[in-house]
């Protein structure tokens, strides 16, 4: 019977990995930042608070949310590993290496940038994540739903966590700028029609992404949405 | 020999042999002139010490022309020192500014080991092409040219893979040691011709197998190889490979 061989241990699988990983949680942080971006309304969270509790009740999302934290752990898993396995291939380093004069710092960096935004995860899960899926929101909204508004107001009055957010969303920019163009790499799509396309796309969502969610932290701190 | 006005301090790496452990020593140099080629500033400095008594410094050379891909020097902290798309021996002295102090190392993973000083064990490139970068041909008259068609795009692709000399600088240069430009270099060259179709995947799947079992690292897509290839070998190679491993685990039937 033929069968997959080292598809996925081979050095190229274990690319492959990392890119079908990463573009997926690509497309969780449209849905993640679409659904954030829903406090800048300034209603005082209500369509926020809408928006969340179909997340945490719709049986899809829920049967999603398990596939996700599974492509996370094995991004996260795969990432490192490789990262070790990497360093492990040139074992004497360089007394000199001129690194800048051939390719971006952090396109060299992803494994650096992947491990801030780890501890950042850590966090940011058991501010939310935790509160919401587990010990409970305490307070429900004027329509009656959960006040996931009124834990995100609570956990942004401390500056270190708005300053945590805020560096994680540079980490992000700069991981994304990279990780978007390369997952499209990986998977064999450079094509002359195609690749201008993906890299300018793969900027602006970087961009866009992670201006957005730097933003709540902050415009929460000050005060601009209430 | 050396009719010029450069002053120049090397810092050379020196390791006796595979054992030994190595370290950067420090030459001076006077009257190098700016139009002498990078190895024969060497060739100079290695006359020197044979005045001296001492040992030369091994370095690999061969053509110093540009299209052996012997030469090897990691040039202050770049393969093939500062220039872009050149070896080592069409890096010029000019390059440089007198009183400059120039790093000198060699290629550095552990598909790679030093055999002296700065000449390295590149025969792991051997082995990937050893292991399915060839066509198979029934022997007998050759072929009439053009009897195949061949597209122009398809054709001009197929030769700018085949410009790889298998210099290294493509794994001196990755982050990771990664092979995946060289490799992916010598797959496209064939898989891009009609000649190369019949044993495409089973080629695509053996190559990749024997980089991985050299002990390269793993591509992260940084793009420095392309940058410091000096026959400008492109990524494109590389999504071409990924693409033909891909068909060949998850689409062809045919087990390797």
């Amino acid at each position: 019977m033929a069968s997959f061989g080292n598809a996925f241990s081979s050095s190229i699988g274990k690319k492959l990995i990392m890119g079908i990983t990463g573009l997926f949680l690509i497309l969780f942080l449209i849905v993640h930042c679409f659904i954030n971006s829903l406090i800048f309304l300034n209603d005082g969270g209500l369509t926020f608070n809408l928006g969340a509790h179909f997340m945490a009740t719709n049986w899809l999302i829920r049967g999603s949310e398990i596939i996700l934290m599974l492509g996370l752990l094995a991004h996260i898993v795969q990432g490192l590993r490789l990262t070790f396995l990497n360093q492990a291939a040139r074992p004497v380093k360089y007394a000199v290496n001129s690194g800048n004069a051939n390719s971006k710092w952090y396109s060299r960096s992803m494994g650096l940038l992947g491990t801030l935004l780890l501890i950042f995860l850590i966090v940011h899960l058991s501010n939310f994540w935790v509160v919401s899926r587990f010990t409970g929101i305490p307070t429900e909204d004027a329509n009656g739903h959960e006040d996931l508004f009124a834990v995100m107001k609570e956990t942004f009055q401390n500056v270190w966590i708005v300053v945590l957010y805020v560096l994680a969303m540079a980490s992000l920019l700069y991981h994304l700028l990279h990780g978007f163009a390369s997952a499209f790499q990986t998977l064999g799509w450079n094509h002359r029609k195609y690749s201008p396309l993906i890299k300018s796309v793969g900027v602006w969502y970087s961009i866009i992404l992670s201006v957005l969610f730097a933003a709540m932290p902050v415009a929460i701190y000050t005060g601009l949405i209430k | 020999m050396s009719t010029g006005n450069m002053n120049l301090t090397l810092k050379v790496w020196r390791q006796k042999n595979n054992k030994a452990k190595g370290n950067l020593v420090d030459y001076k140099l006077s009257e190098i002139s700016p139009d002498m080629s990078f190895l024969e500033m060497f060739d100079v400095l290695n006359e020197q010490l044979i005045n001296k008594g001492d040992e030369p410094i091994v370095f690999d050379h061969d053509c110093r022309e540009g299209i052996c891909g012997a030469c090897s020097m990691y040039i202050n902290g770049r393969p093939h020192g500062p220039k872009e798309g050149i070896t080592t021996c069409q890096l010029h002295m000019r390059s440089f500014k007198d009183g400059d102090t120039i790093v000198v190392e060699p290629w550095r993973a552990k598909a790679f080991p030093v055999i002296k000083d700065l000449t390295v064990d590149r025969t792991a490139f051997d082995r990937i092409i050893a292991a399915g970068g060839f066509i198979s041909v029934n022997t007998g008259n050759a072929q009439d040219a053009n009897a195949l068609p061949i597209p122009k795009l398809q054709a001009d692709a197929a030769f700018e893979a085949a410009a790889c000399i298998g210099c290294g600088a493509c794994v001196a240069t990755c982050k990771n040691a990664s092979a995946m430009l060289f490799t992916s270099a010598k797959i496209s060259q064939l898989a891009l011709l009609p000649q190369g179709q019949p044993e495409r995947y089973r080629r695509a799947q053996s190559m990749v197998a024997q980089m991985d079992a050299e002990g390269f690292g793993n591509c992260t897509n940084t793009g420095a190889c392309e940058a410091e290839c000096p026959k400008g070998i492109s990524l494109e190679n590389i999504a071409r490979m990924n693409r033909d491993f891909y068909a060949a685990k998850f689409v062809s039937e045919e087990e390797v």
